[in-house]
């Protein structure tokens, strides 16, 4: 593994202000707070909110951030689980000017630095694009000229989160490539392919390295599509150590994608 | 603590509730998280090496790591990302099981550092290992592992944190001092326990 590692220092608890909330598709919102001293964080990073009730009762989730480390604000982007208590909350209650109390940034591996180069792979499923798109918007600002790939799967064309960002990032970034696929629906979008994620679909995208492997490969989704995602890549001879792996919890027999990610369970 | 507009939030049975850590919430299905892709392990080829510093103990195969006398626990589980499943059951071979098999009496060093085929590693101090706390485990309710869930063999010590409980286990070895491992070294906390809420390091 060649991330390194930091030292921390103590994560203490911060009261955020929501200031802007914004529908991404039918089930996900982003929520962008502004967060004191929010020096930056490393993309691919996630945090912990915490919700107290009157009663002191307290919930905490974890959620992947969005932005770039550059932006002012920290976009969380939540999807809502059916019967979910603090996305269900999100969706419901929070409005700007709201207070949320998180603490963060965390997770020292599902990370990419400028330094580390590339090409980048990134492979997403449904709301696993968050972390990704966090990495894809810092490489922007910092580091244009490292080539990536994004394989983004979801199951209909309004579940696309990101969507005109990703597409219009297909025209004017020349070292970018998407791959994006639907898995419940045709379409006839020029951008967007129909069916799952595949062998087809995966050497195509290595292939727009032009012969090199990634250096780094980023796959971040539900158990079963990282399962599915990573054998497709080590297959193709993906080295088994530069793919990086964050797999949503939550129950699969609801076949919830709850956004809990880093840890080794 | 001020409360946030709005949140009344859910309330699980009193039962539920002592026996769930701060900040866990009660998972019925079982999450699986990792760092990397699940590795491809053939039982032909699986070994499991007891060391104490750089040197070799001694070494089981698959068949003679199964010989060792075997042990069922029945535990909650606590991960760090907030889930907690209730009333697991899984059975190896304890910690302490495999020490008597070494012939390791007295122990060389208070520390042991678990590691795994992927490369990954993480530090559990001996006293949590030992006392029947803690096992190697390569059933879970009655099936072998599978290799989502850490299969052929994973650590298993239930009173910390899961993380805590390596998957795809390859070997434990006692170290001078209490090295960190994968995730100790990327901000989780040096022992992770989760009644004391020690997610993060310095928590």
């Amino acid at each position: 593994m060649s991330d390194s590692a930091q030292a921390p220092a103590r994560l203490v608890w911060k009261q955020t202000a929501v200031e802007r909330v914004v529908s991404a598709t039918p089930t996900v919102k982003s929520f962008f707070l502004r967060v004191p001293d929010w020096h930056g964080f490393r993309a691919g990073q996630h945090v912990d909110v915490r919700l107290t009730a009157p009663d002191g009762y307290q919930a905490e989730r974890s959620y992947s951030i969005g932005s770039a480390p550059e932006d002012e604000l920290a976009e969380l982007v939540i999807e809502r689980l059916e019967d979910g208590e603090v996305s269900g909350y999100f969706h419901e209650v929070v409005q700007p000017g709201d207070s949320i109390e998180l603490r963060g940034p965390i997770g020292g591996h599902f990370i990419w630095e400028p330094g580390e180069g590339g090409p980048i792979l990134l492979v997403g499923g449904g709301s696993g694009v968050v972390p990704l798109m966090s990495i894809l918007r810092h490489r922007m600002n910092v580091a244009p000229q490292v080539p990536a790939a994004l394989i983004y799967s979801v199951r209909r064309f309004d579940e696309i989160i990101f969507r005109d960002e990703v597409f219009q990032r297909v025209t004017t970034d020349p070292n970018f490539r998407l791959w994006l696929t639907i898995t419940r629906e045709m379409t006839n979008h020029p951008l967007v392919r129909s069916g799952r994620v595949d062998a087809q679909l995966v050497s195509e995208a290595l292939a727009g390295f032009g012969g090199v492997m990634p250096g780094h490969t980023y796959v971040c989704g539900s158990n079963a599509f990282v399962d599915t995602a990573s054998r497709l890549l080590l297959d193709m001879g993906v080295p088994f150590a530069s793919i990086r792996t964050e797999r949503y919890g939550g129950d699969p027999a609801r076949g919830a994608a709850a956004p809990m990610p880093v840890a080794e369970s | 603590m001020l409360p946030t507009r709005g949140f009344l939030g859910r309330r699980v049975s009193a039962e539920d509730a002592a026996r769930l850590p701060p900040g866990q919430y009660k998972e019925t299905g079982f999450p699986v998280l990792s760092a990397g892709p699940t590795p491809r392990i053939d039982l032909a080829e699986w070994t499991f090496t007891l060391k104490i510093g750089p040197r070799p103990v001694k070494s089981w195969t698959w068949d003679q790591f199964n010989a060792l006398p075997q042990t069922k626990m029945h535990r909650d589980i606590h991960c760090v990302t907030k889930w907690s499943k209730f009333d697991t059951n899984w059975a190896g071979v304890t910690v302490d099981a495999i020490l008597a098999d070494a012939g390791v009496g007295e122990p060389p060093t208070p520390f042991v550092l678990a590691h795994s085929f992927d490369g990954y590693s993480t530090n559990v101090p001996l006293k949590d290992l030992t006392g029947e706390q803690a096992m190697v485990a390569t059933n879970y309710e009655d099936h072998p592992i599978t290799g989502d869930h850490g299969g052929p063999a994973r650590l298993f010590v239930p009173h910390l944190y899961f993380w805590k409980s390596a998957k795809w286990l390859n070997g434990l070895q006692f170290t001078e001092r209490d090295e960190p491992g994968f995730w100790e070294l990327r901000g989780y906390h040096i022992y992770g326990d989760p009644w004391k809420e020690q997610r993060f390091t310095g928590d």
